[in-house]
């Protein structure tokens, strides 16, 4: 038996360290070689760390919500042949798991017995994720966690043996609302006795209850980054927030035409790549939007590359993918480079590189989109817009109410570097783009 | 006749109805149990007991008449047996009388008062009941409704002459030459293959693709491979269509749509049972059906407020230890326990040779309600118990889920796994890991080892294979 160290390895070019978001493997699990162990997250991207060896897992280095440094040791596992095997014995008979094995094998040891690995250590390590380390005496029941909440799954049966469930009947107790502390969460008489003493107002609820609970989330992995992000954004720039209605009843015209004419290998357009390229034309007109401010050197640097960031909502939370040199691509172009890129974003697939480096951010929330919004700054971009709701409203034309389809645009800039006035000429632009969508495609 | 009251009328006296007038009787529960025969209902009078009887007595035959071969690997031979099969059906009538004698006391301990004959519902709370002495009426708070099943009819084979439901095949006295079984199921199964070991030249005409079609053919097939050896033809996707003429043979379309000739003594028709709905006056009730059965909630009740239903009237699973565990708690219903049918798993056991158990999930089930699943499979041809009863076919096969490793089912076919059916079900209630099932010494030498093992193998090391 010896021992293997798995490091934390360079997880991208730059980086020096990164925050471990979740563990695949616990202490006494068997892993073969490529099981992955654990995910750690980059600035941007996450990422998984194989194990290179097949092994049993002797040591965590890290908890979840850690920054590890790269090449720092993050597992340890127990591997075939090689080193003696005495560190890895101390550390199995100190830990929670097989306490009851350890002594068992050691007086097999002092008769002279040959001991095997013990191989109870599997079976006893258990599959699910307990807690915390069960304590033998029973647990008093104010000493039970008060956010338990729902036990399990909903629709799961709740495992009990058949004397605790009709105890449970004759008490009126609701298995369903019952932790159990049991291996794979069996209710056992213990958890019975303290659910019932613990009170009627958990025993069976009717009507309306008070909720006392509160549950702790550990903001780890994507959202802690988001979270930073958001206070730095918001801290540090004072927004100004530019609302304007559009119609863009042309725009959805032409679309349509266009979606409907396209041939099988370009993509259904949506109203983004119509923005984008109207963008294009408005920096064109004003690059000091399509810029990066360190505002510690003092400086503002324009981009010659239009790099729009999308912000997208994926299941761990919202990212902002880039479609790189906007100004470089047609309309098909952009529709297809947002298509791929959300949904790398959604299957978490998209590289670092595709989820850095940004000039200036889109954000749609889609048919979510509301009347309006107050973007925040993808910081430390300049200008951010937004896209609200599209919905047919009756606009006045001078003699009668006329169904045209609006959709509002809902923008901020950082007033340190954009005036007001220019914010306004920025929106008002893509309106008038927008608005005759023509003039988007005119060149020159 | 003076009319009777009582709290509680339980209307059938099979498993379901019997148990729950003894409970409710030892529960001080005022009750009247109403019986047209003899109590114990199908299962102890035409069912399970008398059919285990005989399948005993051909098991037993079947051994000697190989010894006698001098076949035998043991080194036992002797002289040709005979059969005097009247004499074996008075024996399993000795034991079916014994039981059915028992419960009668049984009932009578419990203080229940047992009334002989024909019961109809006049409405929900009133039972007309055709005794021999005449009408006699009985009022009632609470009524259970245990009227059991009948075996299905066929249309182009109706009951009568050499067609002949399990009921009679049971009663025979004269072993019939040649047996065709229409319905591949376990009743059937069970009946031809005991008289094929009497001696009977057996066949058996299945509609479905395979025999046992309920059970998966990694289970069945065991018993596929016993029929064969045993002599017994198996006609599957075959349908019969009546008798022949003279009365001699059954007309089969066999799967590939030509007309065959079975050469008959006696058609024994076993395509199933069916909730005996019929002839007591459930059209005045106008309970919510379920199809042919009635329809009950999870105590038990049907549509109708004060009525329960219990056992084969109730549908599937038609099963005596189903119905008593339901007439017992609709007895404690009674009496004012609270009580809800929150049972895990009802084990079925198929008595065929080698016998079948399964209780739970079986891999297919547990797939298709979206599991994901563990499964391990232990052979008999690893077990020692099993060689030394030269019963090395079959295995314990485990399902449990991959996330916690509660077992969701466990199947068994081989010699003698009836009685192992008590473990799984154990296993099951009980909320059992596999790691319960590996951390328990099973005695050795027994087959019951395999379920161990099973689990092991589950778990990724069992000891013996």
């Amino acid at each position: 038996m010896g021992e293997h160290t798995i490091k934390l390895p360079d997880v991208g070019e730059g980086v020096a360290e990164a925050e471990l978001v979740e563990w695949h493997v616990k202490v006494g699990d068997l892993v073969r070689e490529d099981s992955i162990l654990a995910a750690v997250m980059t600035d941007k991207a996450t990422v998984e760390i194989p194990s290179p060896v097949d092994g049993e897992i002797t040591w965590l280095g890290a908890e979840i919500g850690d920054t590890v440094a790269v090449g720092s040791p993050l597992i340890r596992l127990k591997v075939e042949g090689g080193a003696e095997a005495s560190e890895a014995k101390a550390q199995t008979s100190a830990m929670d798991d097989g306490q009851e094995e350890a002594p068992l094998a050691d007086n097999l040891a002092e008769e002279g017995e040959t001991v095997p690995p013990p191989p109870a250590k599997p079976a006893t390590a258990a599959p699910v994720k307990t807690a915390a380390a069960k304590p033998a005496a029973p647990v008093r029941p104010a000493a039970r966690p008060a956010t338990a909440g729902a036990p399990r799954a909903e629709g799961e049966k709740p495992l009990a043996t058949p004397a605790v469930r009709l105890r449970a009947k004759e008490a009126g107790v609701d298995l369903r609302q019952v932790p159990g502390s049991g291996p794979a969460g069996r209710i056992t008489h213990e958890d019975l006795d303290a659910f019932i003493a613990r009170g009627p107002q958990t025993a069976r609820p009717t009507g309306l209850q008070r909720n006392d609970t509160v549950e702790d989330i550990k903001i780890v992995g994507l959202r802690r980054k988001i979270a930073e992000k958001m206070a730095l954004a918001k801290s540090r720039i004072p927004h100004i927030t530019y609302v304007e209605e559009i119609d863009v009843t042309a725009l959805e015209d032409l679309r349509a035409a266009l979606n409907k004419g396209k041939r099988a290998d370009q993509p259904k357009l949506t109203v983004l790549p119509f923005l984008m390229r109207a963008m294009v034309k408005a920096i064109a007109e004003q690059p000091g939007l399509n810029a990066i401010f360190d505002d510690e050197a003092g400086i503002v640097h324009r981009h010659g590359g239009v790099h729009i960031g999308i912000a997208a909502q994926t299941a761990s939370g919202l990212v902002v993918a880039v479609v790189k040199h906007a100004e470089a691509r047609d309309l098909w172009d952009c529709g297809a480079e947002v298509n791929r890129l959300a949904e790398a974003a959604k299957a978490g697939t998209a590289t670092r590189e595709e989820l850095s480096g940004s000039t200036i951010t889109i954000t749609s929330l889609g048919a979510m989109g509301g009347v309006a919004t107050t973007p925040v700054i993808n910081h430390p971009e300049v200008a951010i817009v937004g896209v609200n709701k599209m919905m047919v409203r009756p606009i006045w034309d001078g003699t009668q109410f006329i169904p045209r389809k609006m959709m509002n645009l809902s923008s901020s800039f950082d007033h340190r570097v954009v005036d007001g006035w220019d914010a306004a000429v920025f929106v008002q632009r893509i309106k008038t783009l927008l608005e005759t969508p023509a003039l988007i495609f005119i060149e020159g | 006749m003076k009319e009777i009251s009582c709290k509680l009328l339980v209307v059938g006296a099979g498993p379901g109805g019997y148990v729950c007038a003894i409970r409710a009787g030892q529960l001080g529960v005022d009750t009247v149990i109403v019986e047209a025969k003899k109590p114990g209902g199908t299962c102890l009078t035409v069912g399970c007991i008398p059919s285990k009887a005989l399948i005993h007595a051909a098991e037993e035959f079947e051994k000697v008449a190989h010894m006698a071969n001098s076949k035998s690997l043991l080194g036992i031979s002797l002289s040709t047996p005979k059969l005097d099969l009247a004499k074996t059906v008075a024996w399993k009538d000795g034991i079916v009388g014994r039981l059915t004698g028992g419960v009668s006391g049984l009932l009578k301990k419990a203080k229940v008062k047992t009334v002989h004959g024909w019961a109809r519902f006049r409405d929900g709370k009133t039972v007309e009941v055709e005794t021999e002495t005449g009408i006699q009426v009985i009022r009632a708070e609470t009524v259970v409704i245990a009227t059991g099943s009948v075996s299905v009819e066929l249309p182009s084979l109706p009951f009568g002459g050499p067609v002949i439901s399990s009921t009679k095949a049971l009663a025979l006295t004269k072993l019939p030459e040649k047996l065709v079984v229409v319905g591949g199921g376990y009743i059937g199964l069970e009946l031809g293959t005991a008289f094929a070991k009497l001696g009977s030249k057996v066949s058996v005409v299945e509609a479905e693709a395979r025999i046992l079609p309920q059970y998966d053919a990694e289970l069945t097939r065991p018993v596929a491979k016993r029929l064969s050896e045993l002599g017994i033809e198996v006609l599957t996707g075959a349908k019969a269509k009546g008798l022949s003429t003279k009365g001699d043979a059954l007309l089969v379309e066999a799967a590939d749509g030509a007309e065959k000739r079975l050469a008959a003594d006696k058609v024994l028709v076993t395509v199933g049972r069916k909730a005996a709905t019929e002839g007591w006056g459930l059209e005045e009730l106008v309970l919510d059906r379920n199809g042919r059965s009635i329809r009950i909630d999870d105590q038990c009740r049907t549509s109708m407020r004060g009525a329960y239903a219990i056992g084969d009237v109730t549908g599937e699973p038609m099963l005596a230890h189903r119905a008593m565990a339901q007439g017992e708690m609709v007895a404690e219903i009674v009496a004012g326990h609270k009580r809800n049918w929150d049972k895990r798993c009802i084990p079925a056991i198929c008595f065929t040779d080698p016998e079948v158990v399964t209780a739970g999930l079986s891999p297919d089930e547990a797939r298709k309600a979206g599991r994901e699943i563990k499964v391990g499979q232990f052979p008999f041809s690893a077990n020692g118990r099993a060689m030394t009863k030269l019963g090395e076919e079959g295995f314990v096969r485990v399902v449990a889920r991959a996330d916690n490793h509660v077992v969701l089912g466990i199947q068994a076919v081989g010699h003698g796994v009836s009685e192992l059916s008590t473990a799984f079900g154990l296993a099951i209630e009980m909320g059992a890991r596999l790691e319960d099932i590996a951390g328990t010494i099973h005695a050795h030498p027994t087959q019951g080892e395999g379920f161990q093992e099973a689990a092991l193998k589950a778990l990724g090391h069992a000891l013996h294979i």
